[in-house]
């Protein structure tokens, strides 16, 4: 048992540092600092230049694009990307759509979905939730009926609604959980079809979040035709896929790099911002209690993730435990932000989206938004399962109650 | 002992939770805070001539209705259940709290003109470097002839585009952080030298960034005793922040309500959420956060009026669990109402981010543990 890194790692570490500090664009930089919203080049662009690199897709099986790094080069390389605050690389395609297209996929598929996704030439969205079924996403009603059209050739005809979808305004592509047998038990109903966003009768409607944002839609699907080559593993049996990919988003979900980093911003902020008495506040004996707190916090977590990347670089997927990734990783995720939120004091309370750009500066720039990323961040203890159904999980898989 | 409300206090209230029931409605609210001014003039002028609710709290001989601290609680909590943003906290409380105890002829008048909607108030009293600290401030004002000259910035001053005067805490002597030196002007918003930019705040109010170059002052402008504010400005900022508190008590109330009828209507795994034992757990938690939290409001209420060391640490107390009950019950109210609970057109997520606002105001939960700690524990030790 050892955590030490071995030479080449730490030669690794260096290539990887090197390679963002030489390639990471610019302009992509100024644009995460600024009120805008993100376009879809902005969120492609730099997971193009990995794709060029041959590190777009580090996890996926070597004959695919992976890296073919060993667990501890990947564990470097998600923490040299936080360290230089990248953008992260979507997961819809990369993440979780991929896993279950090489478990489930026919050759064709692979060859004709997996190319674009690692290259960042196709974005996808993922259609689970429905108004109706959230925690209980096995309930989904959206309807797909086979038809042979007039063109001889098979289809499912989709109708139904899907929401939460997230970043669908910029979508080629969705991954969607649909019924196709409603007569059976609900789990034992449901395929996974890929669906062109252009297809006729496909319309996403914005969903605006508390904080201002426009990052998830409803998708409306009316009459939509979709090939019947577009399904992925059998009929009826997409619940199948659904849980192997779930189990995917969540061990993705943990961020552990990610929270790190933040940590890191937290307590440079605190050493510029003042507390009561005029000194920097994480010299106030309360704050400074609390950023201690969470690093322990995170240090158990990042621990975990070891332990479960070491269980899976020796062959094991990842299992229930994922669940205690998602619940801990958000968890941590949003103390950092209530943190950054407090150390703002007053200068939480401005709103500046949509001011004019030369309305200037309004309190210290670590003061800037934290109000809304406080806010938004409370929708990663209600995505990819609620941290109430997650416990659920483990209660029921893991501990067997 | 009697924790009971007076027939005209319960009329106060009625009165003016119907009136907000029919004429300040999510909808409604929403489209006035969209819209440029951010506020509705109409709205405050039916608080003063049709519901007297502005001068409910100040002394007949002021020309109000003889009310007091009780009736600021019993407003205060009605308008945080409907988000009301125009300015009663920073008027009524705040310019209120100094004008009716300074004792000259123009601040009366101004009494007066709070009374009957005409003068609306801003307190400028944070400062960037300051964070929470009353008497951190900067900003001076300079004798010249009899009156005063003021120079200064001041961050976030909520409702400031909204006002018609401000209210200045001030340095007229001693160094930035001293006790002494503090004085408190009434300063016109339009007067020469006050420089304003104005922006949106997260929880739907308007606020300002404001500096002052050379800002010409009356004597008639100072409003509280010249160098030796301090204790006033204590005593004005505890009253304001029991206010709030009974505020965050009508969000709270809106939070859990909220919360519960979703949960009856919402239906997972073929059955209302509302029965899975985990969020009964959580709702009871919330419910107890929130009587909890109107305890406290109470408490600070009767405390208003004891010694000022008393008074101070017991305001610090109901602004500490106040606090976390915003957090608390705010965070999951979101969380219970699942995606539906971060959209921007439900009403609950507006109440979560007042709650998540309240919490920093006029000094957060940690700076409150701290003064609470320090009135009681120090002359012990």
């Amino acid at each position: 048992m050892d955590l030490d890194f071995a030479p080449e790692d730490v030669a690794f570490r260096e290539q990887a540092r090197a390679f963002i500090a030489e390639n990471y664009p610019a302009a992509l930089r100024e644009r995460q600092k600024s009120e805008d919203a993100l376009t879809k080049d902005d969120y492609f662009s730099w997971h193009r230049i990995l794709a060029a690199k041959g590190w777009s897709t580090p996890s996926w099986p070597v004959e695919w694009g992976g890296t073919g790094w060993t667990a501890t080069q990947k564990y470097i390389w998600s923490e040299e990307q936080a360290r230089a605050d990248t953008l992260a690389i979507l997961p819809f395609g990369v993440s979780m759509l991929a896993p279950v297209l090489w478990t489930f996929g026919t050759e064709e598929q692979k060859q004709r979905f997996l190319p674009d996704i690692r290259d960042g030439k196709a974005w996808w969205c993922q259609g689970y939730s429905e108004p109706g079924a959230g925690s209980d996403l096995a309930s989904l009603k959206t309807r797909a009926e086979r038809i042979t059209a007039d063109d001889g050739k098979e289809y499912y005809l989709v109708n139904g609604q899907k929401t939460w979808t997230t970043l669908a305004q910029f979508a080629d592509w969705g991954f969607f959980l649909v019924r196709t047998d409603p007569n059976v038990k609900p789990q034992a109903g449901i395929s996974f079809l890929l669906i062109d966003m252009q297809s006729p009768g496909v319309t996403v409607r914005p969903i605006i979040t508390l904080e201002g944002g426009h990052e998830v839609n409803d998708v409306f699907l009316d009459n939509v035709k979709v090939p019947v080559e577009n399904r992925v593993f059998h009929e009826n049996q997409g619940w199948t896929c659904a849980k192997a990919l779930l189990a995917h988003e969540r061990s993705g979900i943990a961020g552990v790099a990610r929270s790190k980093r933040g940590l890191e911003r937290l307590r440079q902020v605190s050493l510029t911002e003042r507390a009561d008495d005029s000194g920097p506040l994480l010299g106030d004996p309360f704050f400074r209690r609390k950023v201690a707190d969470l690093e322990i916090d995170l240090t158990a977590l990042e621990y975990t993730e070891l332990r479960t990347l070491a269980g899976e670089s020796s062959g094991k997927g990842p299992g229930p435990e994922s669940s205690i990734l998602k619940i801990k990783g958000t968890e941590i995720q949003q103390r950092l932000t209530e943190l950054a939120l407090e150390a703002a004091g007053h200068y939480g309370a401005p709103y500046l989206r949509g001011l004019p750009h030369n309305f200037g500066p309004v309190g210290p720039d670590a003061a800037h938004g934290v109000a809304g990323v406080y806010f938004n961040t409370r929708k990663t203890s209600i995505y990819g399962g609620s941290n109430e159904i997650q416990r659920n999980i483990i209660a029921k898989m893991v501990l067997g109650l | 002992m009697d924790f009971s409300f007076s027939e005209e206090q319960t009329l106060l209230r009625d009165s003016l939770a119907a009136w907000l029931a029919d004429n300040y409605d999510f909808d409604k609210r929403r489209a006035a805070i969209a819209a440029p001014e951010g506020w509705r003039p109409s709205a405050w002028k039916a608080l003063a001539e049709d519901l007297g609710i502005l001068g409910a709290s100040f002394a007949e001989e002021l020309g109000g209705l003889g009310g007091g601290s009780t009736e600021v609680m019993v407003v205060a909590e009605e308008l945080g259940k409907a988000l009301v943003v125009e300015p009663y906290l920073a008027t009524v409380v705040i310019a209120g709290g100094y004008l009716r105890r300074s004792q000259s002829p123009t601040a009366h008048e101004l009494v007066g003109k709070i009374i009957d909607g005409s003068a609306r108030f801003a307190y400028a009293w944070a400062e960037p470097q300051a964070r929470y600290c009353l008497h951190d401030i900067a900003t001076t004002a300079t004798k010249q002839g009899s009156g005063f000259v003021l120079n200064g910035a001041k961050s976030v001053v909520a409702g400031a585009p909204f006002a018609t005067h401000l209210v200045v805490t001030a340095r007229t002597g001693g160094g930035r952080r001293d006790r002494d030196g503090v004085s408190v002007f009434v300063v016109d918003k339009g007067a020469k030298g006050v420089v304003a930019r104005d922006y949106p705040t997260v929880d739907g109010g308007r606020a300002s960034e404001i500096s002052f170059e050379h800002v010409a002052l009356g004597a008639e402008a100072l409003i509280a005793p010249e160098g030796a504010a301090l204790p006033v400005v204590e005593a004005v900022t505890d009253e304001a922040i029991a206010a709030l508190c009974a505020e965050a008590c009508g969000v709270l109330r809106r939070l859990h309500e909220g919360t519960l009828d979703y949960t009856r209507q919402r239906k997972q795994f073929g059955a209302s959420i509302a029965s899975f034992q985990v969020l009964q757990h959580r709702m009871v938690d919330m419910f107890m956060a929130l009587e909890q939290a109107v305890s406290m409001t109470y408490m600070a209420n009767i405390k208003l009026a004891a010694e000022p060391s008393e008074r101070s640490r017991s305001i610090s107390a109901a602004k500490v669990q106040i606090g976390r009950a915003c957090r608390f019950v705010g965070q999951n109210a979101i969380q219970l109402h699942g995606g539906m609970g971060m959209t921007e057109e439900m009403a609950i997520g507006h109440y979560f981010k007042r709650a998540t606002m309240i919490e920093a105001e006029f000094g957060s939960t940690d700076h409150h543990l701290a003064r609470y700690e320090s009135l009681s524990f120090e002359k012990a030790a």
